[in-house]
């Protein structure tokens, strides 16, 4: 699956707007060494987040994908990361029957102020990437046409 | 089968309050059955009821909404249309559905590949415990339970859950359902697990009976399958897009499917679909102690919270 070669592997995070996104930026705004793999979608909630974002970056290359949303209680829309969780937890179940493995996804709750943590989720998340490998070859028509385009 | 002749005649005392009653009549040979839509006598004296009537006829109703129909149902049948009721896809008060116990129906599939070629079938008797086909000349005597349907052999609904003329004497015979097949499969290598799914949707050649079989995929005209906006897939024959399809088809039904097969009794390549659900339905039971279409008050698992979830640690990664 994975698109890439070299030393960064692709790893998607779909953080929301209010508390994780924030986070990050917190944590560039203090200059926390970070790696540099992963691409960030900022979306206004992580109840945005449909299942099939994630199941669409993996179907589609990513080599992993991280969630990050506020804590629970803590959601700018009251209750958007309650209906989240379950959402994503399922998500996380799922992924072993369609051969995925599930480490490849995980989801976690981060707010504006722990840059901190921030820097911490994103160094063990791509770290075990990194020790995952790149993600299995889905279909190789798949990485010949992106090839080809490339 | 001395009830359906009881059957027959609460449905002609129905049908002048109703528009159309569904039931099954027999299809094109003596194995197959249709699905049949009576208004008129003569069309109820066409009824049948026996283990080859497969097709889960609640597909039918969401479609039918506004209309005063009544309906024929197994118990697995039911439970979709206590899911349809459930999420407010049909009205109860339209809605007459007649029932009686179900001994289990016949997979087609596990037939085709006992006897070999099922093009000519000749005659087919059944009973609860055989079925005999005669097809291109031969006789065959199946054990039922070698060629029943799989769900019937973890039904724990063999009296429907709703009904409102209900025939026969209630049966249920609880049999134990611990996601076997599931485990099983996950006991394979990933590697392995996917390549199977890379094999099967290989096959897949993009119909959409799954899909239109499915008494819980409403959206219709507005599948995402189809949606160019946005646009999650292409129409390209492609494995990734046929094998994302099914993921999607699995994730809008988690929580509500009820594990009636119909996905997979109609795809024509043999795809064991529900396998994708039934994996989800495991999950849900263990996460939120819920089974979908038992219950019409209850709310999808997956549209609700709680604010302490006791069996979800997020944190703990
Ligand atoms: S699952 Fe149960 S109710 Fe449905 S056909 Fe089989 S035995 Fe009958
Ligand atoms: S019914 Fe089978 S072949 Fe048709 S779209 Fe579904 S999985 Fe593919």
């Amino acid at each position: 699956m994975s698109d890439v070669t070299g030393t960064e592997l692709r790893i998607v995070g779909f953080l929301c707007n209010w508390c994780s996104y924030g986070g990050a930026d917190t944590a560039g705004v203090g200059r926390f060494q970070q790696p540099t793999d992963l691409r960030i979608i900022r979306v206004p909630c992580s109840g945005r987040i449909d299942p099939l974002f994630v199941l669409k970056s993996l179907v589609n290359g990513a080599d992993g994908v991280l969630v990050s949303g506020c804590h629970p209680r803590d959601c700018h829309y009251s209750e958007g990361n309650f209906y989240a969780r379950r959402r994503l937890e399922v998500l996380k179940r799922f992924l072993p029957i369609l051969g995925i493995d599930e480490r490849r996804f995980e989801y976690t709750w981060v707010s504006a102020s722990e840059g901190q943590k921030w820097k911490t989720v994103v160094s063990s998340f791509t770290e075990r990437i990194h020790e995952l490998g790149p993600a299995p070859v889905l279909n190789p028509a798949l990485i010949k046409q992106a090839e080809a385009i490339l | 089968m001395p009830n359906l002749e009881e059957l027959k005649s609460a449905i002609k005392e129905h049908l002048p309050d109703l528009d159309m009653v569904i039931g099954w009549e027999q299809g094109f040979d003596p194995l197959r059955t249709s699905p049949i839509f009576m208004r008129s006598e003569a069309d109820i004296d066409k009824l049948i009821w026996s283990p080859l009537c497969v097709h889960n006829l609640a597909t039918y109703l969401p479609n039918l909404k506004g209309k005063k129909v009544g309906i024929v149902v197994k118990g697995c049948d039911s439970r979709s249309i206590v899911e349809l009721l459930q999420e407010k896809l049909i009205n109860q008060d339209d809605l007459t559905i007649f029932s009686m116990p179900c001994d289990g129906v016949v997979s087609i599939r596990k037939i085709q590949n006992a006897v070999g070629d099922l093009d000519y079938v000749e005659a087919v008797e059944a009973n609860a415990e055989t079925v005999k086909v005669t097809a291109d000349g031969k006789t065959y005597n199946l054990k039922f339970e070698d060629i029943a349907a799989s769900k019937c052999g973890r039904c724990q609904y063999n009296t429907p859950l709703i009904s409102n003329v209900f025939i026969g004497e209630p049966k249920n015979e609880p049999k134990e359902d611990n996601y076997d097949d599931v485990i099983a499969f996950e006991q394979k290598s990933e590697e392995e697990r996917r390549a199977f799914w890379m094999g099967e949707m290989d096959k897949c050649v993009r119909c959409y009976a799954c899909r239109n079989a499915c008494p819980m995929c409403v959206c219709k005209d507005h599948c995402v399958a189809q949606s160019r906006d946005p646009h999650w897939l292409t129409q390209e024959d492609t494995v990734e897009n046929k094998w994302f399809f099914q993921m999607i088809h699995a994730m809008h039904l988690a929580g509500r499917c009820t594990e009636c097969g119909e996905c997979e009794r109609s795809c024509p390549v043999g795809i064991p679909l529900l396998l994708l659900k039934r994996k989800l339905n495991k999950e849900i039971d263990e996460l939120f102690d819920y089974k979908a279409g038992t219950l019409i008050d209850a709310t999808p698992p997956l549209q609700a919270f709680k604010v302490e979830e006791e069996n979800i640690n997020e944190r703990g990664w």
